[in-house]
């Protein structure tokens, strides 16, 4: 087997005495699909601030793309959370998609322009982006930035992508586009994907292994495996339900009252693409309060 | 006011070696505030520009009373506020206030020091308005190296540092060196400030280092388009200005101020235009 793309072993990250992890063995092969599921605080966020070397473990080791984090952020494409751009910011879509190409590099860019220009135009394509490349960023739509950020991530060829909440604030439908863009370019390019999330059903067909965190402790396995009532329960030290409604998951706690966006429940789902995975995970408070009985 | 239009006398002025140094003086400026602006405006460092300028009386009101070279002094206060500016997070919300809680202070000690001072300040200290027409060789050899470290610096940083501008987050994330290339921005954009205060003083630094770019931003989203129009437009407006203000013998920052006023609310209107057509398409 090649070099797995995101090799974590006896992971440790604390802050003082909280310890969001410990003892996370973690490796992700070239191409594998990996969601991260966990309640707000649970160190998801963390978690990629290790890969991309902004923070420091506790102790263990971790190796991204065979070099350690913060060094290898070249083969790393990184989708940040959905964010609106400062409407008078002065770059336009294609701008934003080639600070990802060679935004990191020093000088002006002048030499392999061409070469630049070629595979900007290709990423801005792949997403369907050509149409609004020119205008301001800052007066595009939530979906158009996004697209573009999916743009961004990929127009480096990375053999590793971390997203971080790629999905939050948009609706189904650019739910689902983004999320077949990332998968598009994992086949194609044998990338790895690390997909934070606090709702699997949009990606729930993609995923092959789910790391789930709550409090201190954590799952890896299957979606199978991990979305039960059992391991979910145990995780969360209290009753959780799981339950599967045509091919989604969704995770309901004790409390009724847990399930906050019901707006979700009504709603005739698109296949494989559906917001609200549930009560437990969805609510971080929650979780804690959970895991403290 | 008569005279404005005196081509005649403006032309027989434009002969002088002190006129054209100033106008020399003029476009070297220009171009530094042209390049520099467009970054300064997407990195919201408009204030702290301000204060970085202000700063620089009180750098120089130092060297006034410590027997020192005014302009030097001026050098030295607005890279040490630029440094202090720098240190501190853009993104924080009390980044406003805490330039004007340092701007403030500085200012109040530029009084004292001036205060101080027993000779007749008045006579030394032009650096709130500039003193353009006067400028010796030494002044303008100064002014021409630092501009040329400075747009080396700018080109070899370019890249990174536009990424920084406008999309920290993932900058960060792609390994750029964010703050770091804030500080040394920072610096940049102090001595590029600080040789304005002495030429056209702190007045007209604003005028010339913002509103060119903040005018191109307007009208266009492509960084090398906006560079070059923010560079087009501080050049017109500093030696626009000072050709203006020959005829009449007037201050010539009412002169720059107005023009590259004039040039931003041009661009905010065809902006405005635009947008409307935009939407209503």
């Amino acid at each position: 087997m090649s070099t797995p793309a995101v090799a974590l072993s006896g992971a440790r990250l604390a802050y003082g005495d909280r310890v969001l992890w410990a003892g996370l063995d973690l490796e992700i092969a070239p191409g594998e699909f990996v969601a991260v599921l966990g309640p707000n605080g649970s160190g998801k966020t963390s978690l990629m601030r290790v890969l991309l070397g902004l923070q420091r473990l506790s102790a263990g080791t971790v190796r991204v793309a065979g070099s350690p984090p913060g060094r290898g952020n070249r083969h790393i494409g990184y989708i940040p959370q959905q964010r609106a751009l400062d409407p008078t910011v002065a770059v336009r879509g294609r701008d934003l998609v080639g600070f990802g190409y060679d935004g990191h590099t020093w000088g002006l860019g002048l030499r392999g322009i061409g070469e630049r220009r070629r595979r900007v135009d290709a990423a801005l394509a792949a997403v369907g982006a050509t149409a609004y490349a020119e205008r301001p960023v800052g007066l595009l739509s939530g979906g158009e930035q996004q697209r573009l950020r999916v743009a961004q991530a990929l127009v480096g060829d990375p053999s590793v992508l971390l997203c971080d909440e790629p999905l939050l604030s948009l609706d189904l439908a650019h739910q689902r586009a983004v999320s077949e863009l990332i998968d598009g370019h994992r086949r194609a390019n044998d990338s790895a994907v690390l997909f934070v999330t606090h709702e699997i059903n949009p990606v729930l067909p993609l995923v092959d292994r789910v790391l789930y965190l709550v409090d201190g402790k954590f799952r890896i396995g299957s979606p199978d495996e991990v979305m039960t009532t059992e391991t979910l329960s145990e995780l969360y030290g209290t009753e959780v339900a799981v339950v599967r409604v045509r091919g989604q998951i969704h995770v309901v706690g004790t409390h009724s009252e847990l399930c906050e966006d019901t707006a979700h429940h009504g709603t005739t789902p698109l296949p494989g693409a559906t917001a609200h995975h549930g009560a437990a995970g969805h609510h971080g408070v929650t979780g804690h309060h959970l895991a403290d009985h | 006011m008569d005279k404005l239009f005196d081509f005649e006398l403006t032309a027989r002025l434009l002969g002088y070696d002190f006129v054209l140094t100033a106008l020399l003086v003029a476009s070297v400026l220009g171009l530094l505030a042209g390049v520099l602006g467009p970054l300064i405006v997407s990195r919201n460092m408009a204030f702290s520009v301000h204060g970085t300028s202000e700063l620089a009386l009180t750098g120089g009101a130092a060297a006034l009373l410590l027997g020192w070279d005014v302009g030097n002094g001026a050098l030295a206060g607005a890279i040490v506020a630029a440094l202090v500016l720098g240190l501190l997070s853009r993104r924080s919300s009390d980044y406003d206030s805490v330039i004007g809680v340092v701007l403030a202070f500085g200012l109040g000690l530029g009084v004292l020091m001036l205060w101080l001072y027993k000779g007749r300040a008045s006579n030394k200290f032009g650096l709130l308005t500039g003193q353009i027409v006067g400028q010796d060789f030494a002044s303008v050899a100064l002014l021409s190296g630092c501009a040329i470290v400075v747009l080396g610096l700018l080109a070899a940083l370019y890249r990174p540092l536009l990424f920084a501008s406008v999309d920290p987050e993932v900058a960060k994330a792609r390994g750029v060196p964010t703050t770091a290339l804030a500080l040394v921005f920072a610096v940049m954009v102090g001595a590029a400030t600080a040789l304005g205060v002495r030429t056209v003083g702190s007045l007209l630094v604003l005028a010339l280092m913002v509103t060119p770019a903040a005018a191109a931003c307007r009208i266009t989203a492509s960084p090398l388009r906006a560079t070059l129009l923010a560079v087009l437009f501080a050049e017109v407006s500093a030696v626009g200005g000072i050709i203006l203000s020959l005829a009449p013998g007037a201050p010539v920052s009412a002169f720059v101020t107005a023009i590259s006023f004039l040039i931003y609310l041009v661009c905010w209107v065809v902006s405005r235009a635009r947008r409307t057509r935009v939407s209503a398409a």
